[in-house]
């Protein structure tokens, strides 16, 4: 069986599977118990199951396990918890943006990776970089007013 | 089909259910969450809606455990109802433990559907709670050997009022049951002295829903359990007439599954089930039963028709319009759309030794149960039915066919088994949001007021006492289920709420639907809000009078009038008819939500590209009296979601489908809104402690459609009257209106 290794949030993990087409999302959720990321289409549509990669965010549905090899992922997991948040989860708290919250981690993990390029990121910013992560439960006006927040605008 | 031999597993670890959830999720649950420990301990606890042990106990530990039919959907029911309870009882809402949803622990309060979560479930919940506080007064009494009146409840004590030693919930009754029928008369605290309703109190599960601790149905594992996928037919109402698993025959562990016409992949790695899905070859009879997207409205003219219903009928409508000097008439379309959950259903069922438990995230746990209760020929106690939080639904999606289908799979193969539908498993074969035709004719007399009225709908008539709409996988199979169709009350809000001597609303009833309909967000009533609300916009023009003004002189009912003036103060509305000079529009629309509820005014700003035909949604002020509102930031939260979702519904939504089924089966072919779109929202709560709770998860979203055309026509003399309001619909208006 193909074996790969990478780091996930801060440790090395070593994972095998069948195929090497499998998709990051399943390693994460069903090998390595990494919930957060969600299965929304399996087809890079609607970003629930963003992570960072290397820093970036990646659609994790899309991605090959044997792609991910030797980098180093991060899921909404490593961020934070809910005693001690990130800095954007914590706005996110605040803000109490999410509804079903089956878009959050993916939303959250775009915010992420958006803020650490543009720590001061405009309203307009925010929409832009977000255009792809899908949210049905209509909450989009509490994730941007969150994601601002998090920049240190008051939203 | 191979089978496999069943595989030993401690029914216990299975059948605790409660206590299994919380170890087959690798997390652990911070704080109040879904199926706490306490839960295993209340196995067997009665279920009487009638008693007051039915809703509550009070925990060893003085906490109180609450057992609640109503689900939290994403809705913020989790926090609200523990309010409720809380206040009523005099204890810290961080005191109590919510279940929602669990056939053997909660008592059947109906399906969490109809905006009656918190109108009913909480008010009976609270019911419950005032009658325990009389009860734990009694008790005190006696313990404490003072009069009842002389004493107080506060933070799970009774103590008395003049200060003193007071004793707590637990060493009153703390793991004992209260042996009492709820006291529909037991009463009420003085909503002017609520310290915890009517405070945005914070969701306990959005934490853990922001760092990926969330426990949803998609994350449960249990033991031995297999992961599955359901190959659905390649048109709707084909047969299966083979399978060919040559190529799935390398994967380990798979097995393929066929009852008749139903066939379904299982293995133990969730990327196997797929890839033997996707690999299985499966030949199906030809089908083309369906009349396709394009072909509704005029199959809605034709029929078959099961019947006219006449709703409303007040003075002499038709012979008042026939006279009238000045009419107007217009046709309204409203086309069939998905609940379009963010994410795919999913369910996990565990069926063996002539048992079943299934989580589903259902939102009718109890109805679902007798469902598959005969479905499977089981005794409805050797069924249980657990609700766990899935993506948010807005009426009932794929969760309960998802749930069959495991329930299928599980039972042939013996193992608990987890279904997860796909993204075109769920935009094509999620139950839809039947399509609405509406038909209006109106003229306004010499007063101002509108003189005549008349409505025709071309609706789905719902089956009468249909206990389940037949689910996918067990009518695939064969089995037989009760016949019909379900769509939720879509026949309301069909007549115009301004004062009117002559109104006919005539309804009819079309047999069937295109498609399988089931109940979405605010049933029918978003259609017929958007044809009445922008034919009372056309009176007012042609009357040349301003639209809040108009709506203002036909309203007798102040609370209505009050959200109207609110949403238009939002806006810094000036009086003054439509169409206004150009460039940004304005426009309103107002209902009283099933003719009795919640009341609610939508404002808005829109502009229109000419060139392009695309529309641009600026602001959007909403004013609601729901009455008394539990948490008023968990109840916001649910307008500006009505306000996006509807929107999104009216500018971008219609499943698509030809002969043989859907075909808008992705999300670039069954776009919603996106973060680029979003309007800046306003919103106003009407503040009435005095008043009963009301609804909110539908109420703010019918008139969203109506104050977004109504804009536009104000912007631009355009009127759009068919959803979605595409490029192409609304260049075709302007063109219109430039005739005329
Ligand atoms: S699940 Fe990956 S983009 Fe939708
Ligand atoms: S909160 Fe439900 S999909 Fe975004």
């Amino acid at each position: 069986m193909p074996t790969y290794s990478f780091f996930v949030n801060g440790s090395a993990r070593t994972v095998q599977t069948r195929t090497d087409d499998q998709p990051l999302l399943y390693v994460l959720r069903n090998q390595l118990g990494l919930t957060g990321a969600k299965f929304g289409c399996g087809l890079g549509q609607c970003g629930a199951c963003t992570v960072l990669v290397d820093g970036e965010a990646v659609r994790s549905c899309m991605m090959p396990v044997a792609a991910a090899n030797g980098r180093g992922v991060t899921t909404i997991e490593g961020l934070g918890s809910p005693d001690q948040p990130h800095p954007v989860q914590a706005a996110f708290i605040t803000e109490q943006a999410a509804q079903c919250g089956y878009c959050a981690s993916g939303v959250v993990m775009a915010t992420v990776a958006l803020l650490a390029r543009k720590p001061k990121a405009t309203r307009a910013e925010v929409q832009a970089a977000l255009a792809g992560n899908l949210c049905r439960c209509g909450t989009h006006q509490r994730i941007l007013r969150a994601a601002l927040r998090a920049t240190g605008t008051s939203p | 089909m191979s089978r496999r031999e069943p595989v030993a597993v401690s029914r216990r670890a299975v059948l605790a259910g409660g206590g299994a959830l919380v170890v087959a999720f690798s997390l652990p649950l911070p704080g109040r969450g879904q199926q706490p420990p306490v839960v295993e301990k209340a196995l067997g606890k009665t279920l009487d809606p009638t008693e007051v042990d039915g809703f509550l106990a009070v925990n060893a530990d003085g906490s109180v455990s609450l057992f609640c039919g109503k689900v939290d959907l994403g809705t913020g029911l989790r926090i609200a109802i523990p309010q409720m309870a809380a206040e009523e009882l005099g204890i810290g809402v961080e005191r109590i433990v919510l279940v929602e949803g669990d056939t053997a622990l909660t008592p059947d309060q109906g399906p969490t559907a109809g905006s009656t979560g918190i109108m009913r479930g909480g008010v009976q919940i609270r019911q419950a709670a005032a009658t325990a506080r009389a009860a734990l007064l009694r008790l005190a009494a006696a313990r404490l050997g003072v009069p009842a009146e002389a004493l107080e409840v506060v933070n799970g004590e009774v103590r008395p009022k003049e200060g003193g030693q007071g004793v707590g919930f637990a060493a009153l009754i703390g793991e004992q049951q209260f042996n009492l029928r709820l006291d529909p008369q037991a009463p009420l605290k003085d909503p002017g002295s609520y310290g915890i309703v009517g405070r945005s109190m914070p969701r306990p599960d959005v934490p853990r829903k922001v760092t990926g601790r969330h426990p949803y149905i998609h994350d449960l594992k249990l033991p031995d359990m297999l992961h599955a996928r359901v190959i659905r037919p390649q048109a709707v109402g084909a047969r299966l007439l083979d399978v060919d698993d040559t190529a799935v025959r390398d994967i380990p562990g798979v097995q393929v599954v066929r009852l008749g016409s139903f066939v379904g992949v299982v293995a133990p790695d969730e990327w196997d089930a797929e890839l033997a899905a996707r690999a299985l070859v499966t030949r199906w009879s030809p089908a083309s039963s369906l009349v396709g997207h394009e072909g509704v409205p005029a199959w809605m003219r034709k029929g078959p028709f099961d019947a006219d219903q006449k709703l409303v009928g007040k003075g002499d409508a038709r012979a008042v319009l026939a006279s009238a000097a000045k009419k107007l008439s217009a046709t309204y379309y409203w086309p069939t759309q998905s609940h379009a959950s963010m994410g795919p259903s999913c369910a996990v069922a565990d069926i063996r030794e002539g048992k079943a438990t299934i989580w589903s995230a259902s939102q009718a746990t109890h109805r679902f149960r007798r469902t598959i209760a005969r479905l499977l020929d089981l005794p409805l106690e050797a069924v249980r039915v657990v609700y766990v939080d899935g993506s948010g639904c807005y009426g009932m999606n794929g969760h309960d066919d998802a749930a069959a289908d495991a329930a299928l799979l599980s039972r042939a193969v013996g193992r608990p088994v987890r279904v997860q539908w796909s993204r075109a498993d769920e935009l094509g074969w999620d139950p839809k949001g039947p399509p609405q035709m509406l038909a209006l004719e109106g003229a306004v007399g010499a007063d101002g007021q509108i003189a005549a009225w008349r409505t025709q709908m071309w609706i789905p008539r719902a089956t009468a006492n249909l206990p389940n709409i037949p689910l996918l996988g067990p009518a695939d199979a064969g089995m037989a289920q009760p016949p019909g169709i379900a769509t939720g009350l879509i026949s309301q809000n069909g007549d115009p709420p301004y004062a009117t001597p002559n109104v006919e609303v005539l309804v009819h009833w079309l047999k069937d639907a295109p498609l399988r309909p089931s109940n979405i967000r605010a049933p029918g009533k978003i259609a017929n809000s958007f044809a009445v609300e922008s034919f009372v916009d056309d009176l007012a023009a042609q009357a040349r009078i301003d639209p809040v003004e108009f709506r203002l002189k036909g309203l007798s009912d102040a609370r209505g009038a009050e959200v109207i003036r609110r949403a238009a103060r939002m806006l810094d509305w000036k009086a003054r008819p439509s169409p206004g000079p150009g460039g940004l529009g304005r426009g309103i629309a107002y209902v009283h939500y099933k003719h009795g509820e919640t009341y609610v005014a939508v404002a808005m700003e829109a502009e229109v590209d000419p060139g392009s035909g695309a529309i641009r949604v600026r602001r959007v002020a909403c004013a609601q009296d729901c009455g008394l509102v539990i948490n008023p930031n968990a109840a916001m939260q649910q307008v500006e979601g009505n306000i996006l979702q509807t929107l999104s519904r009216t500018l971008l939504e219609e499943v698509t489908f030809d002969a043989a089924g859907v075909t808008s089966v992705d999300w670039a072919r069954y776009p919603i809104l996106t973060f680029p779109d979003v309007p800046e929202i306003m919103i106003d709560l009407v503040d009435q402690p005095q008043s009963p709770p009301l609804g909110v998860g539908e109420a703010a979203s019918t008139p969203v459609p109506a104050a977004l055309a109504n804009a536009i026509f104000d912007a631009t003399g355009a009127r759009l009257r068919t959803v979605p309001f595409t490029a192409e619909r609304v260049k075709a208006a302007l063109a219109a209106a430039r005739r005329t």
